[in-house]
């Protein structure tokens, strides 16, 4: 006999979560674990969670372990698992999700992913455009220099290609740019609040 | 043909090599690309790990700009993009908010605080290599070549992002196994190598977070094209190509290996193919020389710029009196 009826999680809320989070987020709910995205995955190495691994604790509502896992750090945004998925669950943008969670709520595991993130994002709210060489020398001077030294031949290489610029360019109209991010930021609050059933 | 074109910040900097070549070829080919003003950065794989509202509005504004600035053909605003990562932001993102009416709505609320708005669906996002492919084609582009590259073993690596994800819409034959690049090489006179790591990850920022699972990707490639004894790997992508050339040096000390391998921009090898200028197109400004291997198809490496005069020694036994030399003019006269 076979059985009619299976246990269900009682706690779908971290899911519901993830899910509203994702574009195209709610086919998380119909993952096989097939385990196609482990299997794809470059960098599964690295991770202490494969990509099934993570989605059978969104899952099972395990919201502190999911946070804390190196997985969607690692993640080299290649999108071979979203291209395979038997499932069409969009992986890469549910890994994006994670990553949101998991630094706003400062559980991340792997600090240091989060902190280039942060760099990157900030050199370019300040100008509009990316600066190579800040980002290059504010992020490597503040994480383990020493043990990047013996990267210097080859920054020196770039600097005398002429490939490392030591002025940013900067876009003209910043003002509204940075007026757009700003309100950016204060719909994201306001959508955050939303998903996490708050302010209803 | 004229086109929107997105260079993308590393096309500033770090990768300018592809943009002087992109140029080049256009001109050699006859298209116009009208480069977006003041377009932004597309938030690489940065921003939307941290803020997905901020990441939207960062690519909705380029969007927005796209769609005022553009001509249609056809009721939508083509814009090219040389560089995988923004062409797949840009595109991504268009294609989210066109089918997702709360993600427009949140992007649209954004750009309104600094006077932009965007209508979904009014802009194509395309990569550079995929326009030429389909809308020129490999009969226009075998015309132009004057110098074939038939001497040349080309591994062509795709990456990930210009493959895939598969958004509907997007002209790439396939993501796991497309062969476009390798035609246009075909076109140009290449000897093709069917690389089959073709579609494997470079490993993005990787290079800058964890050197180890960098080194393990870059190494993969490079002995996969260098047992398929490629003379060079053509990419249409400058993380591609900066992780392969600049951290070549890196996975050689950690993995004991000796890989000498040039990556070069497919625009650069266009570029050599239709008998342009090589200091024309960047080339010379990758870090694993590629003098050797275009040594084959007859490219001397671009010359130097020259060396400062030296001032002559005096010579021994000179007798005469010394006495205060000219001094060479350098740099630009001051007026005041």
């Amino acid at each position: 006999m076979y059985p009619t009826s299976y246990p269900t999680v009682t706690d779908e809320t971290f899911l519901a979560e993830v899910m509203a989070q994702t574009p195209g987020g709610e086919k998380l709910r119909t993952c096989l674990q097939c385990g196609t995205c482990g299997g794809s995955c470059p960098s599964a190495p690295e991770m202490d969670h494969s990509p099934r691994t993570l989605f059978a604790l969104i899952a099972a509502g395990e919201r502190e372990v999911v946070l804390k896992s190196s997985a969607p750090w690692y993640c080299v945004s290649c999108y071979y698992c979203m291209v395979r998925c038997p499932q069409d669950i969009p992986v890469t943008d549910v890994m994006y999700t994670l990553r949101r969670m998991s630094a706003r709520g400062g559980a991340h595991a792997d600090a240091d992913v989060a902190d280039f993130s942060r760099t990157f994002i900030d050199l370019v709210e300040r100008r509009g455009r990316s600066f190579e060489l800040g980002l290059a020398a504010r992020y490597h001077l503040t994480h383990s220099p020493l043990e990047k030294i013996s990267q210097g031949p080859m920054a020196l290489g770039m600097v005398l290609k002429d490939r490392l610029s030591f002025r940013p360019k900067r876009i003209r109209n910043l003002a509204a740019f940075k007026a757009i991010l700003s309100k950016a930021k204060a719909i994201e609050v306001r959508l955050i609040a939303a998903s996490r059933g708050e302010g209803h | 043909m004229a086109y929107g074109y997105y260079p993308g910040c590393s096309l500033e900097h770090s990768a300018a090599a592809y943009d002087d070549s992109t140029r080049a070829v256009a001109k050699a080919l006859g298209v116009e690309l009208v480069e977006l003003d003041d377009w932004n950065c597309c938030g690489a794989t940065e921003y939307i790990a941290l803020s997905r509202t901020g990441a939207y509005a960062l690519i909705g504004r380029n969007l927005a700009l796209a769609e005022s600035q553009l001509p249609r053909t056809n009721g939508k605003a083509v814009l090219a993009a040389p560089c995988s990562a923004c062409f797949l932001n840009l595109s991504k993102a268009e294609h989210y908010v066109a089918t997702h009416a709360d993600l427009a709505s949140e992007m649209n609320e954004a750009l309104a605080a600094g006077g932009l708005h965007y209508t979904p669906g009014s802009v194509e996002v395309r990569h550079l290599v995929e326009v030429l492919v389909t809308d020129l084609g490999y009969d226009a582009i075998r015309a132009k070549v004057q110098r074939p590259l038939s001497a040349l073993r080309v591994a062509p690596y795709y990456g990930c992002l210009l493959t895939r994800p598969k958004i509907p819409g997007h002209g790439v034959d396939d993501a796991e196994y497309p062969s476009f690049l390798d035609e246009l090489l075909h076109a140009l006179g290449a000897d093709v190598v069917d690389f089959p790591l073709k579609t494997h990850c470079c490993g993005g920022h990787m290079s800058q977070i964890s050197a180890d699972t960098a080194n393990m990707l870059l190494h993969r490639l490079l002995k996969n094209a260098t047992d398929y004894r490629a003379d060079i790997i053509a990419t249409a992508c400058p993380m591609c190509q900066l992780n392969l050339d600049a951290y070549q040096a890196q996975v050689n000390r950690a993995y004991e290996t000796s890989f000498d391998l040039p990556i070069l921009y497919f625009t650069q090898l266009m570029g050599l193919a239709f008998g342009l200028d090589a200091a024309g197109l960047g080339l010379g400004k990758e870090l694993v020389s590629a003098e050797k291997a275009l040594a084959k198809i007859g490219v001397a490496r671009p010359a130097p710029p020259p060396a400062p005069a030296k001032p002559a020694h005096r010579k021994k036994g000179d007798k005469a009196l010394p006495m205060p030399r000219k001094k060479a003019h350098r740099g630009r006269a001051r007026t005041s």
